[in-house]
């Protein structure tokens, strides 16, 4: 294992420090926030920033299978609405206590990624990625299909705020708790990926995507570290999930379920950058930071006079997202951190006039 | 047994339009190894363009010229946002396979959301023939018209399809680039014209797809993501039939459609399996890559 060095560690805590204290300031923020009330923490802005963290956790999770083991997935949304279906059904609707209900989600979870990503393994490459989509396909009709009453199908299924514990109960004044548990799996999750992707079993992963032929030939059996890579992305999204449901308050298939969703996190962890840590999440956090905020532009009534061949494109957040995201496929491969990692690069042989070396982060694709 | 026939005449029917979608994209597969993730969009804008140009046309056309003026519009939509994909955006990232899928999945999220905010996400009816909405009595069987319509254009198109790829210049070099991409060009073959060409002839089949499927299935109206979810079924038909076969697709697509029509009729009307035929199709999928994983006719991967 990688030492870490003091520094990183020290800077790591400091963030998470900063953003801890995020919901005890109440520092007026004009312009840049996603919520109408320019106040850092106004339970609009405090609920924009808890979905920021937990879909950064779960595009870490997917760069573990898609980013450092390089196998295109298309099925994390199935394990996210385990979380989602699974806790809240339990929780609030079977009237499990707290632990009980978490350890089963989690029960689930890891049963249906172990089962559906041995069968998924079978098959590689494109196959892979078609038999993940269908088997997140099927679990979405499930959901639609309403079995026993239990999903609530196509109107959503509730979160019983009274059956809840206290400090989760009642939405604004709580939203602060929300807030810090999100921030907490964030935290959790990041420190999970990073132990252990750093680890011998995080090489392996990222062989497996540099060159898997040659893994074989090593003597290394690559179907565990896959279905390895498989379950822990899984897991962390089903802590998502739970975190999800837990601040939204209800699940619809369509937000929690459909393949929207995945494709989603597919594009969080590409703008930011597949294969590092960091860039997941800042790419997570950079998209829905982003989504939110161009419905609060497009919802001001300045917006309402722009003609209508502006105003149309620019309503729609779905738009912006898929052609920013067109524009960095082309012209900025790697993501935000392929861009930081070459200005580096050039900064560095600049000052020992050497060549650079290549990097991993910038050559997961184009073998 | 009178049932039974019903049922798989409209299993064949949709099986019909599963295969016009996913013929182009397991073509594009097989000679690009990109999964066109804008194949769905292809679809809605084949459709969109159908509703636009019969609405804009003069009502005293007729249903029936207007009609065939959709069908027309519908293909030349369909290979027309194909062609323009190929030439923009994929073209820039030949050599980059995951990008050009990363592309198409970006492309799809912005186009469906353009056509969200301009057309709303209501559905829109497209203006049909009278006689396509009625039945025709055969043997003591109602069949409805616009199932005969859409089995006429998937078997037109197996037809053409066949024919265009063994016995035309173009179509032969196609078929030697899904076997060999690299012997093709170092034969000094230009691919990249195939590829354009590829795009082109799987939009048109996906543009007719787009309306045939408004026209069959959802009673004359589209909807903006009316693509995405036909996208998830041509994409099961291609890996059930093996990717890169056209005859694979067609065979695929029957076995798709008519288990979906069957388990939907006999299954579906108990309650919680409303969307038993979606499920079984899924079962199928993992049921063949069990027992064949390159697919019933695939023979590289």
């Amino acid at each position: 294992m990688r030492s870490v060095s003091r520094r990183a560690l020290a800077v790591a805590f400091g963030v998470v420090v900063l953003f801890a204290l995020i919901p005890l300031v109440g520092l007026h923020l004009p312009w840049v926030l996603p919520s109408t009330v320019n106040v850092v923490n106004s339970t609009g802005t405090l609920e924009v920033l808890a979905l920021c963290f937990i879909f950064a956790g779960v595009a870490l999770g997917y760069d573990v299978i898609f980013g450092f083991t390089g196998l295109l997935s298309l099925g994390p949304v199935m394990y996210f609405a385990t979380g989602v279906y699974v806790f809240d059904i339990t929780l609030t609707h079977w009237g499990w206590p707290l632990v009980p209900a978490l350890a089963a989600t989690f029960v689930v979870s890891l049963v249906l990624a172990v089962v559906l990503g041995a069968i998924a393994l079978r098959v590689s490459g494109i196959a892979f990625t078609m038999v993940t989509l269908a088997f997140a396909q099927a679990f979405y009709y499930l959901i639609e299909d309403n079995p026993h009453g239990l999903t609530g199908g196509d109107t959503g299924l509730a979160l019983y705020s009274t059956r809840l514990p206290g400090f989760l109960s009642g939405a604004v004044s709580n939203t602060r708790n929300l807030y810090w548990i999100a921030l907490g799996f964030l935290v959790v999750s990041y420190a999970v990926v990073w132990l252990v992707t750093e680890s011998a079993t995080g090489h392996v992963f990222v062989a497996i995507r540099e060159n898997e032929r040659r893994l074989e030939v090593l003597g290394i059996h690559p179907f565990r570290y896959k279905l390895a890579a498989y379950t822990l992305s899984s897991l962390v999204a089903t802590g998502g999930g739970v975190a999800y449901i837990l601040l939204i308050g209800t699940a619809v298939p369509s937000a929690v379920a459909s393949t929207t969703v995945t494709l989603s996190i597919l594009i969080m962890v590409v703008l930011g950058g597949a294969g590092t840590r960091w860039g997941a999440v800042t790419g997570a956090v950079l998209y829905v930071y982003l989504q939110q905020y161009l419905l609060k532009v497009a919802a001001e009534p300045s917006f309402a006079s722009l003609p209508s061949f502006l105003r149309v494109p620019l309503s729609q957040p779905q738009f912006l997202l898929g052609a920013i995201f067109v524009l960095f496929v082309i012209f900025v491969p790697g993501g935000i951190a392929g861009v930081v990692t070459r200005r580096r690069l050039r900064f560095a042989s600049r000052r020992f006039d050497a060549a650079s070396a290549p990097t991993g982060t910038l050559s997961m694709e184009d073998q | 047994m009178i049932v039974f026939l019903a049922l798989t005449f409209s299993g064949i029917a949709l099986g019909a339009i599963y295969f016009l979608a996913a013929s182009g994209l397991s073509l594009i597969y097989g000679l690009m190894d990109i999964l066109n993730f804008a194949h769905g969009l292809f679809m809605t804008l084949g459709a969109y363009a159908a509703w636009d140009v019969a609405s804009h046309l003069p009502a005293s056309w007729g249903t029936p010229l207007l009609f065939t003026i959709a069908v027309f519009a519908s293909v030349v939509g369909g290979a027309l946002s194909a062609g323009l994909t190929e030439v923009f955006i994929i073209r820039p990232l030949y050599g980059r396979p995951i990008s050009q899928i990363l592309v198409t999945i970006g492309l799809d999220l912005a186009v469906v959301g353009l056509l969200l905010g301009g057309f709303g996400s209501n559905s829109l009816s497209v203006p049909v023939p009278l006689w396509l909405i009625e039945a025709s009595h055969l043997g003591g069987l109602n069949l409805p018209n616009s199932d005969f319509v859409a089995l006429i254009a998937g078997v037109v198109v197996l037809v053409s399809l066949e024919w265009f790829l063994r016995k035309t210049r173009y179509g032969i070099t196609i078929r030697a680039g899904v076997e060999n991409r690299d012997m093709v060009s170092a034969l000094g073959i230009n691919v990249g014209r195939a590829f354009t060409l590829v795009f082109v002839i799987g939009g048109a089949m996906a543009g007719l797809a787009g309306l045939l499927y408004a026209v069959v299935f959802s009673g004359d109206l589209i909807s903006p993501t009316q693509g995405d979810s036909l996208l998830i079924f041509a994409f099961i038909v291609v890996v059930i039939g093996g990717l890169g076969s056209i005859r694979g697709s067609a065979v695929a697509a029957l076995a798709v459609g008519l288990v979906q029509d069957y388990t939907n009729f006999y299954l579906g009307s108990h309650p919680g399996m409303a969307e038993i035929g979606n499920l079984s199709v899924v079962l199928l999928l993992a049921l063949v890559l069990e027992w064949r994983p390159r697919g019933l006719f695939g023979s590289t991967l």
